[in-house]
């Protein structure tokens, strides 16, 4: 199974959009919410009223400052990282056992929870640390795609999306085939630029960001200097005001 | 990359089982069947049972150990499989070698074939080793062309120290072994410092700029969960870098020691077991090393500019 397909009829994947994702942690929880109980059931925390908490999490939300070339503007990027459905993904050919495949329908990469031998070699191949190691589980975790929801037919067709894309308040997040030039995701990504994350690896990543839009004009920070008087009998009677309250 | 001791415990000990069993196949195929049947019987205990120990060490440290017959089916693209299939075809060959080697299944013409499978295929095993760690992109001090010989030299290297202990224990001539003893170490010295030169020089080319696509003027601000993670924890260990180079400068000294032994060994011959013991040593500092210093990309995510 691990052999790669050589092409997939359809490349599923997500756009996600750095200039209006605020940070707000709403993608991470609402994975962690839905794939607890669905396709990576369960997805348990260790140590969690303990003061090491932690466990496997899907979708993990950095954040990163970038200044501007002329160091005198910043500005806070939320920075959502999670598996990239890469096109030649490394995760999935040295994987020993196939528990780790590539769907040749859409491009989903998958990990069978029943043959995974928890070697954890694949987590060590992935540039974007896409992949946990559950410790109750002895497996490997990672993003499904919201496989059990995308085709869900239990479900509304306008709720046949992935958990986190379901929850972005802002939009940020967009769910679609990067490989059909025609689709949605395929023109936002055209129209605003988006780009790979470390592209020279060679593992052609399906995911795709969008920068942050340049900013607009902002004033200099500090308080404005106060305006110089033009003599008028309502400037000396502000300037009256200004020296009593003052005291002096 | 998380130094976990039962990969260390199976590449060393594994390690010097086949580098000992490759000897011990090629010298048989030249020389014929052992002398000795006790020398001949402990060899084979020994070098399969580090080999035993190794595989074992390391499917323990498996989620599922029950399920590590699964990784013997991925052979066309995994080089974990691969290893763990030319592991498993030496077994038989060893067993098979080792019987009649030892004179006690007595079949003198199979000796010499035997002997020189069961060393081909330590040596594959060796290499699809190295090749797990040489094939990783993510890991810039590891996807070397050096990393392949460093794994085969040490292999060997300890194998013929294992080589002459025994055979001063069973108070036999060390032969041929000797020179190949001292030649695997010189080999391995210069592999290891041409290794070390290479990564010191190999371009940290990959950015954080590349990684999060925000140009050269980024800085994380904020991790994204209050403890470490998974990902932290196992790629992000960073303890040894700061000792580095006094390790390397160990591990040279620790291999002069092993090659000194070795020489003063010709004439007080037990004292080669103190030298396999030093060269046990070495090799933990060596594979520590290689572990404590293969940074992995994914710390560009976690803040690294470069790796």
């Amino acid at each position: 199974m691990p052999a790669l397909p050589q092409t997939t009829a359809k490349k599923l994947g997500l756009v996600i959009d750095l200039d209006t994702c605020v940070g707000c942690q709403a993608c991470a929880t609402s994975c962690k919410e839905w794939n607890t109980q669905g396709y990576s059931a369960p997805l348990a925390d260790e140590d969690t009223r303990g003061p090491d908490p932690h466990g496997p999490w899907l979708n993990r939300i950095h954040g990163y400052e970038v200044e501007d070339t002329n160091g005198k503007d910043s500005r806070d990027v939320h920075f959502p990282r999670s598996c990239l459905h890469c096109e030649t993904p490394a995760c999935v050919t040295v994987c020993p056992t196939g528990a780790s495949y590539k769907r040749a329908e859409d491009g989903i990469v998958l990990i069978n929870p029943d043959t995974c031998i928890g070697c954890k070699l694949c987590s060590w191949a992935c540039p974007y640390g896409a992949r946990e190691y559950d410790v109750q589980e002895g497996v490997m975790k990672k993003c499904t795609l919201c496989v059990d929801r995308i085709y869900n037919e239990n479900f509304e067709p306008e709720d046949r999306q992935p958990a986190c894309v379901k929850a972005c308040p802002t939009g940020a997040r967009h769910f679609g085939d990067l490989g059909d030039e025609n689709s949605a995701v395929s023109q936002l990504v055209k129209e605003r630029g988006g780009f790979d994350l470390l592209p020279e690896m060679g593992y052609k990543p399906t995911n795709k960001y969008l920068p942050p839009r340049a900013k607009r004009d902002t004033p200099q920070a500090g308080i404005e200097a106060l305006p110089k008087g033009d003599g008028s009998a309502m400037d000396r009677l502000f300037k009256l005001a200004d020296r009593l309250l003052s005291g002096n | 990359m998380n130094p976990a001791y039962s990969v260390i415990l199976f590449t060393t000990a594994s390690g010097a089982g086949y580098g000992l069993l490759a000897l011990l196949g090629l010298t048989a195929s030249s020389v014929g069947q052992s002398p000795s049947l006790g020398f001949a019987i402990t060899s084979m205990v020994i070098a399969l049972g580090l080999i035993t120990i190794g595989l074992l060490s390391s499917t323990m440290h498996l989620g599922h150990p029950e399920r590590a017959w699964r990784a013997l089916s991925q052979w066309k693209t995994s080089w974990l499989s691969r290893e763990g299939v030319a592991a498993v075809v030496t077994y038989p060959f060893a067993l098979a070698f080792g019987m009649t080697w030892s004179g006690l299944y007595s079949a003198p013409d199979a000796i010499a074939p035997l002997g020189l499978i069961t060393s081909g295929l330590s040596l594959i095993t060796v290499f699809t080793t190295g090749k797990i760690y040489a094939t990783l992109k993510t890991i810039r001090a590891w996807h070397q062309p050096l990393t392949v010989p460093v794994y085969l030299f040490f292999a060997l290297a300890s194998g013929a120290s294992l080589h002459l202990a025994l055979s001063a224990l069973f108070a036999r001539a060390p032969g041929a072994i000797a020179p190949v003893a001292l030649i695997a170490l010189v080999t391995l010295a210069l592999l290891k410092f041409l290794y070390w030169h290479a990564i010191d020089a190999a371009p940290r080319d990959h950015t954080m700029a590349n990684a999060t696509g925000l140009g050269a003027n980024v800085r994380q601000w904020e991790v994204p969960h209050t403890t470490k993670n998974f990902v932290q924890r196992e790629m992000g260990f960073v303890v040894a870098r700061r000792h580095a180079s006094r390790l390397r400068g160990l591990f040279f000294v620790l291999l002069l020691c092993v090659g000194l032994l070795e020489l003063f060994a010709t004439f007080i011959p037990l004292i080669s077991i103190a030298a396999f013991f030093t060269m046990l040593i070495a090799a933990w500092v060596e594979r520590w090393l290689f572990f404590a210093q293969g940074e992995h990309v994914v710390t560009l995510f976690y803040g690294n500019p470069q790796a």
